[in-house]
């Protein structure tokens, strides 16, 4: 028997990839890739966490002294604005859900727009901070007492935020890519797989950065 | 069943041009291109490994200098490891038979499938590119501070092609896991599956979790190297020894990557060249899982001598030994199903068999090198090299070997030379042993590894094992010849030459693009064989 003839007797659905049987299974396969992928962000992620574990306890001084440098407003005000972008991902994961496309269009923009602020005033702090001096390497400055671990402390922010900052920009290109694709009407109540997703995405990026918060910025913060 | 021999359409003959190559997601044609990238990095690997067999010869360093003598070392180990052994069985015969195995149509993701060939391709020819252009000498293991501070080679292109090429072993892993849980055909149940996909399961757990530890280790490996950070350098405040904790939490899992799924074939090929149900199915079913897990826990036992405090190297050396068990219950299991067992001496049980004596010999070795006391004695000596090559080359190629000779009429349609066949299993096993075994000799008599010279008195032991590197190349040569000349002489295969039970027997050799005509039903356990000395009393 040929190929067609197999597959021929049911008509398979435009959105239904042909290796599977029917849109159930391929949307809960198309939700477990994403959680495997996200398990593999957290071990990614968690070897610079274990890195700044590691030294962050050889070197608390050094490394309080470090994070009172950070702009507490900006780390505090994105912290704000991501949660924020959280909830308008979801909400418009859930109007791809009900089939409302205009809906689903305006909070994926909203959405972009929030990440667009996040990294606007992440760009403004990283020049904050290369304009005082904070950035690791010759032309780094500070208190001599806790100068060579405090480079430590600047190291593991410019990468760990670095990273985060890096996986905005990939979401940011889902989005679009996902704003792109509803435009054109792909996303229907039955067929919505790619806004699920790439949900999760988003959901897992401001994940890191509410654990990124803290370590970074409030450290020793509390009233004595 | 009806024996079709020569199928008229089949995935083979479904597009001839170099596009329905390049641009397939079709697994089984992704399997292909997967299988003759890694035989062009092994014959690479094995060239390194002549050159550094040659200069050991002699005992001084006459064919290359100690500088060039270190990049032989470290291109071999990091084109053996990273490009050959870790997507090996995976990669190839995974990818072929996991979709077959299970009954369904393709991997859960196939673009992303064809996407994982793309990057492994290309992070394979860029770390190639910056082996040949000037090398790198710092050893697989990129030890640090030698590779952040004092190497002047190619570290930073050979790390990011490692890094690249890691993210196809994490899709591929992915792609495994989302397969085996959403794909299964009705009636395929977890217990019902071949053992070779739990073990595939298992190894695709360590691909997704593991991998990206090595990912972020040689992130940080590159920016200390770019921009000076000193998260290894004791000078800035920071410790070589937290690289050696990160990059052992994926390299001693990968061990497992390069095995589990060995292990996997030599079930298959026990069961099917004994006529047998596999011994305790379950057993060795979770025993996969079992060593993925507890091969997360024992990245301590190669920093004994690294100033890893006692303590920890006590529970590390008592986890190391706790992997011993799941190994041991493998190989009993096997070795009870071969009892009583109606056993045929075809070649691929030849590799089985060679599998498990020579895993069980680099097994028991590794309970030496995991107790700390002696650890201490053969640590960075070719005691350590003997052992991981027993595992890797004794264990892992034999079982890739094994599996390939199982499922080549399945995958081109035709026989290979069974003679010719059962002549290389015997040298490659001959040549193996003679390469390594002196080698725990040599470790033991306190040999270090990567030194081009050495003491008169190791000479006869280190030309027994080029000697037996010599032989074991021709017999990795010969199988390269044989079954290329079997896709166009062999004869046809038909559907079934094993008479061996499992869903890839069930389609036609090679199977239609599609894998299965209608979807199959699973009404039956895995090697449902029937009983040997009952037939034999029929």
């Amino acid at each position: 028997m040929s190929p067609d003839a197999a597959a021929g007797t049911v008509p398979h659905p435009t959105h239904l990839a042909h290796q599977f049987d029917d849109a159930g299974q391929q949307r809960e396969a198309a939700s477990l890739g994403m959680w495997v992928f996200l398990a593999t962000e957290v071990l990614f992620f968690g070897g610079l966490f274990t890195t700044y574990l590691v030294y962050r306890n050889w070197y608390p001084a050094a490394f309080a002294a470090g994070s009172h440098e950070l702009l507490i407003w900006a780390g505090t005000t994105n912290t704000a604005v991501l949660i924020t972008s959280s909830l308008t991902m979801a909400l418009a994961v859930h109007a791809a859900q009900t089939g409302n496309r205009r809906l689903l269009l305006l909070f994926l923009l909203v959405t972009m727009a929030l990440g667009l602020v996040f990294l606007g005033i992440k760009g403004f702090e990283y020049h904050t901070e290369y304009v005082e001096h904070h950035v690791p390497g010759a032309g780094f400055q500070f208190d001599p007492a806790n100068a060579q671990h405090a480079q430590l402390f600047f190291s593991l922010y410019f990468l760990m935020t670095g990273l985060h900052a890096l996986h905005m920009i990939v979401g940011l290109g889902i989005m679009s890519t996902m704003f792109w694709i509803s435009w054109r009407g792909v996303i229907t109540s039955e067929y919505y797989n790619p806004i699920e997703v790439g949900g999760l995405y988003w959901h897992f990026v401001d994940i890191v950065w509410i654990f990124l918060f803290p370590l970074l910025y409030l450290i020793a913060r509390h009233a004595h | 069943m009806a024996t079709v021999l020569a199928p008229p359409h089949h995935y083979l003959n479904d597009g001839y041009g170099i596009k329905s190559w390049l641009l397939t997601r079709d697994h089984k044609r992704i399997a292909l291109l997967y299988l003759a990238s890694i035989t062009f990095f092994f014959f690479v690997g094995g060239l390194f490994a002549v050159l550094i067999r040659l200069e050991l010869i002699t005992p001084v360093g006459d064919l290359v200098s100690d500088e060039t003598y270190n990049k032989l070392f470290t291109m071999h180990g990091i084109m053996m490891v990273f490009f050959f052994l870790i997507p090996s069985i995976p990669a190839t015969l995974g990818n072929f038979l996991v979709p077959l195995m299970i009954g369904a149509k393709d991997l859960a993701f196939p673009r992303l499938n064809l996407a994982s060939w793309y990057i492994f391709l290309l992070g394979g020819l860029f770390t190639l590119y910056a082996l040949v252009t000037g090398g790198v000498d710092t050893g697989w293991t990129f030890y640090v501070p030698f590779s952040t501070t004092s190497s002047t080679s190619n570290v930073i292109p050979a790390a990011l092609g490692i890094f690249v090429t890691g993210f196809s072993s994490i899709l591929t892993g992915l792609n495994f896991i989302v397969t085996i849980h959403r794909m299964r055909a009705p009636g395929m149940t977890w217990f019902r599956m071949p053992l070779f996909l739990w073990s595939m399961y298992a190894t695709s757990v360590i691909f997704v979790l593991g991998t990206p530890v090595i990912a972020i280790t040689l992130l940080l490996i590159a920016a200390e190297r770019l921009f000076h950070f000193g998260f290894f350098d004791p000078a800035l405040g920071g410790d070589p020894v937290l690289f050696q904790h990160l990059f052992w939490f994926y390299s001693h899992p990968a061990v497992y990557i390069m095995v589990l799924p060995a292990m996997g074939v030599v079930s298959e090929l026990v069961a099917a060249f004994c006529r047998k149900q596999v011994f305790g199915y379950t057993v060795v079913a979770f025993a996969s899982l079992a060593i993925a897990v507890l091969g997360f826990l024992v990245w301590g036992h190669h920093l004994f001598v690294a100033g890893e405090s006692v303590y920890a190297a006590m529970i590390f050396s008592i986890l190391s030994y706790l992997v011993a068990i799941p190994s041991a219950v493998k190989v009993f299991n096997w070795t009870a199903t071969m009892y009583k067992g109606s056993i045929s001496w075809a070649t691929p049980m030849l590799y089985a068999i060679g599998f498990i004596g020579l895993f069980t010999i680099g097994g028991l070795t590794g309970l030496f090198v995991a107790a700390v006391g002696i650890d201490v004695h053969v640590t960075d000596t070719y005691f350590v090299i003997a052992h991981f090559h027993y595992i890797m080359v004794g264990g892992a190629i034999m079982g890739y070997m094994g599996g390939l000779h199982y499922w080549w009429p399945k995958i081109s349609g035709r026989l290979y030379n069974e003679f010719l066949a059962k002549i290389a299993a015997g040298i490659i096993f001959l040549g193996f042993n003679l390469t390594f075994f002196p080698q725990f000799i040599l470790g033991y008599l306190g040999m270090p590894r990567r030194y081009h010279a050495y003491p008169p008195e190791f000479q006869v032991l280190n030309v027994l094992s080029s000697a037996g590197a010599s032989i074991l190349g021709v017999g990795y040569l010969i199988p390269f010849f044989y079954l290329m000349w079997s896709l166009r002489y062999g004869p046809l295969a038909g559907s079934n030459p094993w008479s061996a039970v499992g869903l890839e027997w069930t389609t036609t050799s090679p199977p239609p693009t599609e894998n299965f005509a209608r979807t199959p039903t699973v009404t039956w356990n895995a090697y449902e064989y029937g009983e040997p000395i009952e037939s034999h009393v029929a």
